[in-house]
């Protein structure tokens, strides 16, 4: 049976107070998971954002000599491809740090491009819940209705493959996820008593709804925000290995598993490690996003283990 | 209570419509109709071409084809594929069990394991066991699902050949199509006709093994975390001091007490996750040649079969909707504060 | 021990059961699901191999493994001088199928024939009308505005009028979409008010007899005891596992669970052929995949450029990447397996030196800008348009043309390329009824600028030579004139043609007398299964 233990009478912080941020950092950076994966993150951005002085060669040229070259430690394989080449030649190390551009574009752009209309949406649902509110939510919830999948698949479908096609469908498709939560968060807030004297105190809708709610729904749309990152970075995969998303030369790790399938028996470093770089990219940023949810969560803060 | 479910109820029929409609112009939006994309590289006559789409009704304006559509969904008939000329509600009726069963399977898998998996990583929180079963459930999220399918495979199938390669049952059982369920109706061949059937049912149940596992693994994870999550909050909470003082043992305690409020926020998860299941259906059928509505649809909209396209997702729609409804339905019998809220 | 007894007995039984079960039978890795079993609607060997090559048969037929025609339903036939009357006297004795859903109560005559023409014939058909549809193949051969009437002499003899001469006439009735129907059966579905049955539930006279189609998932046949050439029906049970995945098909066949598998991988080819189970029977396909230049677009329009583009292009690389072997360069747009293939003409010498020169020459010393569209789906011309298209992006990247690659979603890609929105187009063609104006006509005439023409090149001199060709049967002119037809292609880089791939088919090495067809169609009568 365990008790819990009452902090110390030297603990000062109760007194002087600390800096949210700082103690933020604090509890985050006692997650020794969300550590790791906030440093393979930092490191795939570095990669990504530096590519064409990182990458030991260009993506798209093709070694006609060295083609399906295994990767270095394996038999067969030579320093001058650590990680091997595909199947027509191209260093797979390049392609993929070249990829991890695009991973991280798609990523980011498909967040803000679904956070940005879904806060808005989800602030208007909240704030009018007897015009446009409900009209909002039906529309969300039909949109929710279908499986997000299938509904990029039909946008990509109607507006073309390519890159930025992509992002767009894959931003629609998360929308509704933003607008539930920042309405729910909302609504509850708007109970609050904070809220009541703010407007008798003569705040009009937008400054209520920008400076005064939405503050304190962060939390859980920050949290959202990194899940939401992941699983963009998850649908692009899935819609190149369709063959619907971004188009050939630009290596995007989704595709480079698509046209790798063909080769799972005979090379199974073109497969596999598309497949890796994807799952370590996806897997730290969850840890992030975990890390972050710990250390926002006030309930969990001061419990013992 | 009532007044609550017949709000719920009300609210479904703006939703479902919207689906419909939803539907109807998304697959409209492609570009390409149905008889260029039959004819391939080959020379589409124009004159046959215009024969053609006036015969399929397609050549009419889009709210007389919609309000058509409506129509005949009034009338319970779902249509009939511009390719197959099957009705689809046939179609649909063939292979919707087959996902059903898939989705089932990979949702009872992902709760065993995740409930599981959640109640330990709470209960011995912070401890290697924790750490490992989260961080476990944490990579099965964060992979490609169609990619984990095919290393199982790799694995399991190729290189230990413990489990077969793809689709329900091995085609030496001649398994007649009674419930669509492969499981039941395997089981029923074989009580039928023991001498030919033997082990089908077996064979059946190693068929489904590596899908199952393969699209259930991300709901398995959610629910692992989930469930982490809200046991901590609940073991916390006055009534558990209260009865561990009370002397029960721990495992009363956990799976009585504990467990029974701390499944709550898990129901809303589970019931999300259809959608999840329906959509990564898709990709596990791809892999595993699994004859469900995932790749029917996938294919619809190629070959741009509208009614398919359209009544399929109206389908699919409509399953999440009633889940979802049911969930909400549920959330409110068992959390009664939440009925009157607006 | 009683049970122990027992259990032997059983598993002896079982034993027997399956011994005996699986003597004659046979299980193919089918690579799709077939659309539908009414084979004049459709158009991919998919829905062919599994209505036409099974349950039907159609007046005359191609020979297992050749391009030549044999009797089918016909026994022989004539045809008038002025090459406009065919007439054909038909085989007696032939009995349709008798299943579940229809029993025949007369053998095929010249009833059956003149249903199934007119049904593609004649739009105010009463069986079209009450069940509509269309005839894709019939009406892209040209049947339906060059046959004038079909007509029924007498029970065994029909004949058919035609208003031009067309050389490939008979050849065009042994394709997989002239299967015969019945219509007895026809009749009866228009009674019972269900003639879109004809879809679902075929009736033919061929080797197999439909028994079940689970949807995506198999379709079961039954060998036809009854077959008007019964040496040719050696199974007991015809087995289609709908395979989707060309992984997946190859571990069915490794497992034993199918014996003949569709379409295999290319880069699986190597070990298929080591296995000493296994059997890949192999031959060049019957089509080629080609890059068409619209010389609608500048500056593809001067015959320099596309020389120089032409010579640029590596294609020795490209088969050995994309194809894998599994193919042959191609220097005319049909196979070499094609008579009237011109053998004396030759590929470019690949010469990026002189490619350059030609540009500079052309007044493009700094290169230019094209697009290059490719297809998202493999197509059995080319296994990776994509991929393809990167490797010659590349290649002419080193002349110093910046090539674009777009592409769409197949519906949407055929449907610009058909109205020409493309620079470079890859692009391939299968050929149907191995007649040489399948090619050159169907790819290059001028009536098909609006379809397949994807150059929009329009030649009034081989524009002659095509047409006149097509309005004699004599072998010799014809052949004379599609040689010299092809010498203008090549001269003018029309298109680039780049490879034919081999059509492979692994088969278990307890298949016995499997022939494979130069059409891509797989066909299981006269095969057998050694236990």
């Amino acid at each position: 049976m365990t008790l819990r233990t009452v902090r110390s009478c030297t603990d000062t912080t109760i007194i002087e107070g600390v800096s949210p941020i700082l103690s933020f950092w604090r509890d985050f950076r006692a997650n020794k998971g969300a550590v790791t994966g906030l440093g393979f993150l930092l490191a795939m951005a570095l990669a990504a954002i530096f590519a064409p002085w990182v990458a030991p060669y260009s993506p798209i040229d093709q070694f006609r000599d060295a083609m399906l070259t295994p990767p270095s430690w394996a038999r067969g394989g030579s320093m001058r491809f650590v990680l091997g080449t595909d199947e027509i030649g191209r260093d797979l190390l390049s392609r993929l740090i070249h990829g991890g551009r695009l991973s991280l574009l798609i990523g980011l752009s498909a967040v803000l491009m679904s956070m940005i209309p879904g806060v808005a949406l989800g602030l208007l649902a909240a704030f009018f819940p007897k015009g446009a509110g409900p009209v909002i939510m039906r529309v969300m919830d039909v949109m929710m209705a279908l499986p997000a999948l299938l509904l990029a698949i039909a946008i990509v479908a109607v507006l073309g493959p390519g890159l930025f096609n992509t992002i767009i469908a894959i931003a629609v498709v998360s929308i509704p996820g933003y607008v539930r939560l920042v309405r729910a968060s909302a609504v509850s807030e708007l109970s609050r008593d904070y809220v009541s004297a703010a407007r008798m105190s003569g705040a009009g809708t937008l400054r209520l709804m920008f400076v005064t709610v939405l503050p304190n729904c962060l939390a859980p749309l920050i949290v959202h925000a990194t899940l939401n990152f992941s699983t963009a970075i998850l649908d692009a995969a899935a819609l190149g290995f369709l063959g619907m998303g971004v188009q050939p030369p630009a290596a995007e790790w989704g595709s480079m598993l698509s046209s790798a399938r063909d080769y799972i028996d005979r090379a199974w470093w073109v497969v596999t490690l598309p497949g890796v770089t994807i799952l370590l990219s996806v897997l730290s940023i969850n840890l992030i996003g975990d890390g972050v949810r710990d250390a926002l969560d006030p309930k969990l803060k001061h419990t013992t283990s | 209570m009532l007044s609550f479910i017949l709000r719920r109820i009300g609210l479904l029929v703006p939703s479902i419509l919207g689906v419909t409609l939803l539907a109807f112009s998304l697959i409209r939006l492609v570009p390409g109709d149905p008889v260029e994309v039959m004819v391939g590289e080959r020379a589409l006559d124009p004159v046959m071409h215009a024969e053609a789409l006036h015969r399929l009704g397609l050549d009419r304006a889009f709210y007389v084809q919609y309000a058509d559509y409506l129509g005949q969904l009034a009338h319970g008939d779902l249509g009939q594929s511009l390719v197959t000329h099957d009705s689809i509600r046939d179609e649909f009726t063939t292979l919707f069990p087959a996902t059903l069963e898939l989705a089932l399977a990979a949702m009872l898998f992902a709760m065993c394991f995740g409930l599981l998996a959640g109640v330990i990583a709470a209960v011995r929180r912070g401890s290697w066991l924790d750490q490992s079963l989260m961080g476990l459930s944490l990579t099965g999220f964060s992979m490609p699902a169609f990619w984990l399918g095919l290393l199982l495979i790799m694995l399991f199938s190729v290189r230990l050949g413990w489990t077969p390669v793809s689709g329900r049952i091995d085609l030496m059982f001649d398994i007649p199509p009674r419930t669509g369920f492969m499981l039941i109706d395997s089981w029923m061949a074989e009580q039928a006709d023991p001498a030919n059937n033997a082990g089908a049912f077996r064979d059946a149940a190693l068929h489904l093994v590596l899908p199952a596992v393969t699209l259930g693994t991300i709901p398995m994870a959610v629910i692992a975390r989930m469930t982490r999550s809200s046991m901590l909050e609940v073991l916390q909470e006055d009534y558990v001091l209260c009865a561990r003082a009370r002397g029960f043992s721990p495992a009363r305690v956990i799976w009585v007490h504990a467990l029974r409020n701390a499944l709550i926020p898990v129901l809303t998860v589970i019931g999300l996750q259809v959608g999840t299941l329906m959509g990564g259906a898709v990709l596990t059928e791809t892999i595993f040649s699994w004859p469900g509505i995932g790749k029917w649809l996938i294919d619809a909209i190629l070959r741009r079969d509208y009614p398919v396209v359209q009544s399929g997702i109206l389908m699919i729609a409509l399953i999440v909707i009633l889940v979802n409804f049911m969930v909400d339905v549920l959330y409110g019998i068992v959390n009664p504060r939440i009925r009157h809220v607006r | 021990m009683y049970n122990a007894t027992k259990a032997l007995l059983a598993a002896c039984l079982l034993a027997a059961v399956s011994c005996v079960w699986s003597a004659g039978n046979l299980i193919f890795c089918s690579e799709g699901s077939p659309s539908g079993f009414d084979p004049g609607q459709y158009l991919t060997g998919t829905d062919f191999d599994a209505s036409a090559e099974t349950v039907f048969n159609r007046l005359v037929q191609f020979q297992r493994g050749s391009t030549l025609i044999e009797p089918g339903l016909a026994t022989a036939w004539s045809v008038s001088p002025d090459g406009l009357v065919y007439t054909f006297t038909l085989r007696p004795g032939v009995r349709f199928h008798t299943t579940s859903y229809f029993r025949p109560t007369r053998d095929f005559n010249a009833d059956d024939v003149v249903f199934t023409f007119q049904r593609m014939l004649d739009s105010n058909n009463a069986f079209r009308r009450a069940y509509p549809t269309d005839f894709p193949y019939f009406n892209d051969l040209g049947l339906k505005d060059n046959i004038a009437s079909v007509e029924k002499i007498d029970p065994l003899t029909v004949r058919f009028t035609l208003h031009a001469i067309d050389a490939a006439f008979l050849q065009d009735l042994a394709m997989s979409f002239a299967s015969i129907q019945s219509a007895e059966y026809a009749n009866q579905l228009l009674k019972q008010g269900k003639p879109q049955q004809i879809n679902a539930l075929p009736v033919g006279t061929g080797p197999f007899v439909f028994k079940r189609y689970q949807k995506d998932t198999l379709i079961r046949f039954v060998g036809n005891k009854q077959y008007w050439k019964p040496g040719e029906v050696k199974l007991d049970n015809l087995i289609f596992a709908i395979t989707p995945d060309a992984s997946v098909r190859y571990q069915k066949l490794l497992a034993g669970e199918c014996q003949i598998s569709a379409y295999p991988r290319p880069g699986d080819l190597a070990l298929m052929q080591a296995d000493p189970q296994l059997h890949v029977m192999s031959l060049p396909g019957f089509n080629v995949g080609y890059l068409a230049y619209n010389v609608l677009h500048s500056p593809l329009d001067k015959l320099a450029v596309r020389q120089a583009l032409d010579m640029s292009i590596n294609r020795r690389v490209i088969l050995k990447a994309i194809y894998q072997g599994a193919g042959q360069i191609a220097v005319n747009p049909m196979p070499p397996t094609q008579w009237a293939y011109n053998a004396t003409l030759k590929n470019a010498p690949y010469d990026v030196a002189r490619a350059k020169a030609l540009l500079i020459k052309a007044g493009y010393p700094d290169g230019f800008n094209l697009t290059l569209w490719a297809m998202p789906v493999q197509r059995p011309y080319n296994p990776n348009a994509r991929l393809m298209a990167e490797m010659i992006q590349s290649d002419w990247a080193r002349i110093g043309v910046r090539a674009r690659i777009m592409s769409f979603e197949w519906g949407e890609y055929i449907k610009r390329a058909k109205a020409g929105e493309h620079d470079a187009l890859l692009i391939g063609w299968n050929g149907d009824n191995a007649d040489p104006d399948n090619w050159l006509g169907s790819l290059f005439s001028c009536e098909a600028m609006n379809g397949n023409n994807f150059s929009k090149w329009c030649y009034p001199p081989f524009e002659d030579l095509i047409q006149s060709a097509k309005r004699t049967t004599d072998i010799a002119l014809r052949t004379r004139d599609y040689m010299k037809a092809q010498e203008i292609i090549k001269a003018q880089v029309v298109v680039s043609p780049i490879a034919h791939s081999t059509f492979n088919v692994p088969v278990s090495r307890r298949v016995v007398g499997f022939k494979i067809s130069p059409f891509g169609l797989n066909s299981f009568y006269g095969v057998s299964v050694k236990p």
